[in-house]
């Protein structure tokens, strides 16, 4: 009677059986930072006493968040990394390289696969959940502690079920039901918890859509957000996985903490006000927003799929000219399928700014950055304040269509208005 | 025995607003403290003093991450965080790093900012000195105890890694 999570962890951590609030220890299948977080993890790592990493196949490095590098400093925490992941011999990415954003790459790549518990230094490793793995983000220190050992502390989160009945409409995606579930439950409504996502929206939403509803796991405050594995998952990882895999299915009479059921079939496209996530909003109830930026990409919404809907929207159309738009392919893969597709060429002519992959503007890092009193509309997950820039700038965030349609007219639009 | 005035902010208090993403190319914690809650509260820099203590009602530390948070709150001299429940990757990282974590609902209700507090770390208990209340802090499970008391995460694991003959 366990959850799909309880078996991923029972089975790292050589339990028959783990219960919500146990602290265990378990195996690590990959590990993985990031130029902000893998300094301080490596400096961290030497201090522990070890020469080498557990297990360096296992050890994923990824610089993508003040690269191509910004300035002397992010150019010297890059080398740093890059170094160390030579010496140590372990899986890394060099920029323009089929490297990416971290949480679109590792997926693409193989490397992040169903039964395995995955940890990163980052927020958004949660995003892997949409595969079938138990994947969660820390901080520095932990990573640096799992690198040398191979495993790390977790208590044992309690199981939320949510169930999405009915088809979704034309214009509503895996961002909208994210946000919208946010809404409604609160940007700490899964505090500890796993998310468990189900029912007959969810059987027919693509890889791309569940890795963009996993992602955003983290802004309900939960460990991780999972999916189960179906032919979908294993049509995307066919080719792909770069090694064998177990899948985990949750018992019939699995507990969970709660279920939260909810019918889409009438859902609107979502708009998350300025502040927070859970500040989600129907587009229809959204009024008249004027705004500066629209961003298209990130971990969230920067894969093939998204950029599919945005340039189907911004085809034979104009970028209005107050408007600047970014686009963020999540990963070079992606950059080169949209290219071979037209998607960048539909971009460019529309008068949109096209990017190598890089977190940029997403976390306020640089490209993209907003002055006071600016708005943006913007595909990726957080909207706190400062989070794009100036403390007086407003962030909204929807999915890529609303984005793209928002771009083209200046202010915040629903794509079933274009025509 | 620690004691310090009271930094008191509301619910959902993110990672950003603790150390904004701008400044996380800084890597060492003095160089994090100096951009410290820079966006959100442009006064604390000048008004905090070693010692104080942040108070926040739920969801303390959301976001990110950033372990620049916990750093940025530990740089500037804050000796504890009160707050009715924390983020749980920002609740590892300071325990990780040694900014230690309170959780009380009682104390955050009847606590202003200004007010003084004294709190020993070892029984939980929180003495409100301005109000003369005294409250406890729900106690650390057993697991995250040990590790608070190996001195953080590097210094337990370099002590199982010894143990095991690594
Ligand atoms: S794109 Fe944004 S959310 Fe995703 S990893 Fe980069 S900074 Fe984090």
């Amino acid at each position: 009677m366990m959850t799909l999570v309880e078996k991923i962890l029972a089975a790292h951590c050589g339990k028959e059986k783990v219960s919500p609030g146990e602290f265990i220890t378990a195996r690590v299948d990959i590990v993985m930072a990031n130029d902000v977080t893998a300094p301080i993890a490596i400096r961290e790592f030497r201090r522990i006493g070890v020469s080498k990493v557990f297990d360096p196949a296992k050890i994923v490095l990824v610089p993508d968040h003040f690269t191509p590098n910004k300035d002397i400093i992010s150019a010297e925490n890059a080398k740093m990394m890059r170094e160390f992941a030579h010496e140590q011999g372990t899986v890394y990415f060099e920029v323009g390289q089929m490297c990416g954003i971290e949480h679109a790459l590792l997926p693409e790549q193989g490397l992040a696969l169903p039964g395995e518990v995955i940890i990163g230094g980052d927020s958004h490793t949660c995003t892997y959940g949409a595969l079938g793995a138990f994947a969660t983000g820390m901080g520095s220190t932990d990573i640096a502690a799992a690198m040398a050992t191979g495993d790390t502390w977790i208590k044992v989160p309690p199981t939320i079920k949510l169930v999405y009945h009915g088809r979704l409409g034309q214009w509503v995606g895996g961002k909208d039901l994210i946000l919208f579930t946010i809404g409604n439950i609160g940007v700490d409504g899964a505090l500890y918890a796993a998310m468990e996502f189900t029912g007959e929206a969810i059987d027919n939403l693509s890889i791309d859509g569940r890795l963009t509803m996993a992602n955003m796991a983290i802004e309900a405050g939960g460990k991780a957000g999972i999916f189960r594995v179906d032919e979908t998952t294993r049509a995307y990882l066919k080719n792909r996985a770069r090694h064998a895999f177990n899948e985990y299915e949750p018992d019939a009479d699995a507990e969970y903490s709660r279920v939260i059921e909810f019918d889409v079939s009438e859902m609107e496209p979502q708009v998350s006000l300025p502040g927070s996530p859970a500040n989600a909003t129907p587009i229809s109830k959204v009024g008249t927003v004027k705004i500066d930026q629209a961003v298209i990409g990130s971990c969230t919404n920067g894969r093939l799929e998204d950029l599919r809907v945005a340039a189907g929207i911004l085809k034979g159309r104009k970028v209005n000219p107050n408007v600047r738009c970014l686009v963020f392919p999540g990963t070079q893969q992606i950059y080169l399928d949209a290219l071979t597709e037209g998607l960048i060429e539909t971009f460019v002519r529309a008068g949109a700014a096209v990017s190598t992959p890089t977190c940029g503007p997403c976390a306020g890092l640089h490209m993209g950055i907003l002055a006071a009193g600016e708005r943006c509309i913007s595909t990726t997950n957080r909207n706190f304040i400062s989070r794009m820039g100036s403390p007086k700038s407003e962030l909204y965030l929807s999915g890529p269509a609303v984005a793209a349609a928002s771009a083209v007219t200046g202010k915040i639009t629903s794509p079933g208005e274009m025509t | 025995m620690l004691k310090g005035t009271v930094h008191k902010y509301g619910a959902d208090f993110d990672t950003d607003a603790i150390i904004p993403g701008r400044y996380l190319n800084l890597t060492t914690v003095e160089e994090v403290a100096r951009h410290c809650m820079e966006d959100v509260d442009p006064d604390f820099l000048t008004r905090v003093r070693p010692g104080d203590i942040v108070v926040a009602t739920t969801n303390f530390g959301c976001g990110s991450s950033r372990e620049h948070a916990p750093m940025a709150l530990k740089g500037v001299g804050i000796a504890c965080v009160i707050a009715k429940s924390f983020a749980r990757i920002f609740f590892r990282n300071a325990i990780n790093i040694g900014l230690p974590l309170l959780e009380s609902a009682d104390a955050v209700d009847n606590t202003e900012a200004g007010d003084v507090l004294e709190v020993d770390l070892a029984s939980g208990t929180i003495n409100n000195l301005t109000r003369g209340k005294t409250f406890t802090a729900a106690a650390y499970p057993e697991f995250m105890a040990e590790l608070i008391s190996a001195g953080g995460l590097i210094e337990f694991t370099r002590q199982r890694l010894a143990g095991k003959g690594v």
